[in-house]
């Protein structure tokens, strides 16, 4: 096999392309082909060089010579001269650049400094390595603990941290684990609610492939405290790398010893496994999950009892999210206080929010609680895509709600939404330019809910039908004025009658809506 | 493989069915749930042949008539909505020349809807099987299409 | 597995990865998330081992990682060298991969228009 020994790369740009960079171009590979060569000299396009009014420039490398006022019949002198002897062919040889690889900055702030707590080896460790996440202090505070600490010590830190369950009921972590310590029985079971189903949502993705040894750390610590022997990663069946991620990672730490019989020779034993879920929104909701997990259809169970005393197989069960659990380790690691440093008083630490759609730079980041809407959007997010103004952000997911522009200096945490009649839930934020027809994003809300409507109760069975009714009716200009009101009374009754959240919550896109946009509805009348 | 191969790496255990579901439609040539899977789980985890059947009928993933090889699952949810996966489907159900839930005569492709991917960062996006693509534009679902058929 | 163990595997694994970074002269990095390979990161990454193989260059090494949360710049390269900064590309295409390998890895200039960020 021949090695490429040299490059020759042609400035291609509008300028250069006048002076006839691609002829040149053709002459070299010619006159390489003619020679020989063609295998030794490799011929690229590059862009710009800096250099102006130059006619056709060109650098070859390895020396890194440019020559710039190249034409067609300097072509056999640079190859022969240049490439064969090793001779510059001087007289076209630049000796002045201008400035060079002066990166452009991104404009985004997507790559702004972030406090990166849960998502702090994302993208930077190799996941399907654990001596990658070891050598940053993994399983080190996992280690300490249970050598060191007593379950109930670990649990009011937890507690004394103010961490909240990140999949957005906001319930405190550590009264649920104690909750569970303190409930009867032998066999107990910590489960990680991976069934990320929010639409918008991918924070847990980002943990369950770039980070899962913090996951399973993280669960690791939550099965010592509860008094847990095992633990299942519940995760949704379209997460194909995440699931085969986490397999390996749990291989990886049952070899160590991580996981399974008298971890840390503490008699401590504690064993994770996957479930793979098959598709149904409803099981994100912790008692439907429970049981998916046991093998059922994916109905909501009726609460109390709750499932830190009668969950998986009637034992008592904590379920946690992956971003609450993949806190645990940090939180473990640097101390409540140090997480009590990050966020707003009530709602300590940070959140992963997704940003999406018409903004300039989507993605993901992870910032304090209480971050405004408006930072988010414009300072993370890079502003409105193509220049266009702000309509509004659906936040927290198709359960959550529409926000108009009055919102967008609000802080962004599970306490300050909530005085609004707004929820953070899963931490999606996506958002609208001046163009989108509002009728069609929240026709788009209900058929989802309808599709995902279990059937278990009649208020979400029927009441989602009904609505898909008549917002299709009032998308298709042959809706009544009466409609409106229509919608808004259908989902309060939902909201006071449904069995499970999921019936509940959709009165929120829908009240939402009328309070900013119910003049942009009553047009399509 | 042999349906008895396949539900042998599951312990007999009811938590499992999900497991084995999708490890025996995997296996099925037409890519869905035929009677005598349904029939050689339940006998597998001792169950009736109507729970098995309701389980499987509950969660979408799961198909109990038969697709083609490859299934399209184009998202749906509000992110990809937003982003046009609305113009794409009407695109897929023209080059495709058939509707959502059908299957291409020469058994190539299904075209389904799903709920969010978790991709929502590259929308509009869609799933061929276990495989996600991102940033579509009709051109590209077109070659990607076309790679499908080759392979 | 003790406290004692865990922490020799920590400074077995720190050592291990320093001395590949020292025998590494370039580290070519890959986005491997799912919104990488959604955007074309496998093909990416097939096509550097593919230009680094067949310049028999072998203080160049690929890896792979987890998503950052860049998801409109994937696919994602990050190129790290010994005493410079970290360059980070976005929205690499086996082209542009071909060109960081011929301009950057061989001939040490970063391609500063695939170029998002230098850390």
């Amino acid at each position: 096999m021949n090695l490429v020994r040299n490059h020759i790369l042609i400035s291609i740009d509008s300028s250069t392309i006048m002076a006839g960079a691609r002829a040149v171009e053709r002459a070299f590979v010619d006159e390489l082909l003619n020679r020989g060569l063609q295998d030794e000299v490799s011929v690229l396009e590059t862009g710009s060089l800096g250099l102006i009014n130059r006619g056709v420039v060109l650098v070859v490398y390895p020396e890194g010579v440019i020559y710039a006022d190249v034409t067609t019949k300097d072509v056999p002198e640079i190859v022969e001269e240049h490439i064969l002897k090793g001779r510059f062919v001087e007289r076209l040889v630049v000796k002045e650049m201008p400035k060079q690889h002066v990166i452009k900055r991104e404009k985004t702030g997507l790559l702004k400094e972030q406090p990166r707590i849960v998502l702090r080896n994302s993208g930077i460790i190799n996941p399907e390595s654990i001596d990658e996440y070891i050598a940053t202090g993994g399983y080190e505070a996992a280690s300490k603990i249970i050598n060191e600490m007593k379950p109930e010590e670990v649990i009011e830190e937890v507690k004394r941290s103010g961490l909240t369950g990140r999949g957005g009921a906001a319930f405190s972590t550590g009264m649920k684990w104690d909750f569970a310590r303190r409930a009867k029985g032998d066999v107990k079971y910590i489960i990680c609610n991976a069934d990320e189903g929010e639409p918008g949502t991918f924070k847990d993705r980002l943990i369950l492939e770039g980070d899962p040894h913090k996951l399973l750390e993280g669960m690791l610590i939550a099965g010592y405290a509860v008094g847990a022997q095992y633990g299942y990663i519940y995760i949704r069946g379209e997460y194909v790398l995440s699931i085969e991620r986490l397999e390996k990672a749990i291989k990886d730490a049952e070899a160590l010893g991580l996981l399974g019989e008298n971890i840390f020779g503490s008699g401590f034993s504690y064993h994770v496994s996957i479930k793979k879920g098959a598709g149904a929104y409803v099981c994100g909701e912790e008692t439907a999950l429970i049981e998916s997990l046991e093998g059922k259809r994916g109905h909501p169970r009726s609460k109390p009892p709750y499932p830190v005393t009668e969950g998986l197989w009637g034992k008592p069960t904590v379920i946690n999210n992956v971003e609450t659990l993949a806190n645990i380790p940090e939180i473990m690691r640097n101390g409540a206080s140090w997480f009590r440093g990050y966020g707003t008083e009530k709602c300590p630490g940070t959140k992963v929010y997704t940003i999406i759609g018409h903004v300039a730079t989507p993605g993901l980041i992870e910032a304090e609680m209480g971050t405004t809407l408006r930072d988010i959007i414009f300072e993370y997010g890079g502003g409105i895509k193509n220049g266009k103004k702000f309509k509004c952000a659906l936040v927290g997911g198709a359960a959550g709600a529409f926000l108009g522009p009055d919102m967008l200096d609000v802080n962004m945490d599970f306490v300050s939404l909530r005085e609004y009649s707004a929820v953070l839930g899963s931490g999606a934020i996506l958002v609208m330019d001046e163009d989108t027809n509002i009728v069609e994003m929240l026709k788009n809300v209900l058929h989802f809910f309808r599709h995902e409507s279990c059937g278990h109760c009649v208020p979400c069975r029927l009441g989602t039908a009904q609505l898909v009714k008549i917002i299709d009716r009032v998308a298709d200009s042959k809706g009544k004025r009466e409609d409106i009101d229509k919608l808004l009374r259908i989902s309060e009754v939902m909201r006071d009658t449904s069995f499970c959240p999921l019936g509940q919550s959709l009165y929120l896109p829908i009240s939402s809506t009328l309070k900013y946009f119910r003049d942009e509805m009553l047009s399509m009348i | 493989m042999e349906r008895d191969e396949i539900i042998k790496k599951f312990s007999p255990s009811l938590d499992n069915i999900l497991f084995i579901l999708h490890a025996l439609q995997d296996n099925n040539p037409q890519n869905y749930l035929s009677k005598d899977d349904i029939r050689v789980c339940a006998e597998y985890l001792n169950v009736p042949y109507s729970y098995v059947h309701s389980v499987a009928s509950f969660y979408t993933m799961f198909s109990l008539k038969p697709r083609g090889r490859n299934i399209i699952r184009l998202c749906d949810s509000p992110p990809c909505h937003l982003m046009g996966s609305g113009s794409l489907l009407e695109y897929l159900k023209e080059s495709l020349n058939i509707n959502v839930g059908e299957t291409t005569e020469d058994g190539f492709f299904t075209l389904e809807l799903t709920s969010c991917l978790g991709v929502c960062g590259v929308a509009p996006a869609m799933m061929i099987n276990d495989e996600m693509f991102g940033n579509l534009t009709p051109e590209k679902v077109n070659a990607i299409l076309d790679m499908r058929r080759k392979s | 597995m003790n406290l004692e163990e865990l922490k020799k595997i920590r400074e077995k694994a720190q050592r291990d990865l320093q001395l590949r970074q020292k025998q590494a002269r370039i580290r070519i990095v890959v986005g491997m998330g799912t919104s990488g390979i959604a955007a074309g990161a496998r093909e990416v990454l097939k096509t550097f081992l593919e230009e680094i193989g067949r310049r028999g260059l072998t203080d160049v090494v690929v890896t792979q990682t987890g998503e950052k949360g860049l998801a409109s710049r994937e696919p994602i390269v990050e190129v790290y060298e010994e005493n410079k900064p970290v360059i980070i590309y976005g929205n690499i295409n086996s082209e542009k991969a071909k060109r960081i390998v011929v301009e950057h890895v061989v001939n040490g200039n970063p391609v500063t228009e695939f170029a998002i960020e230098a850390i």
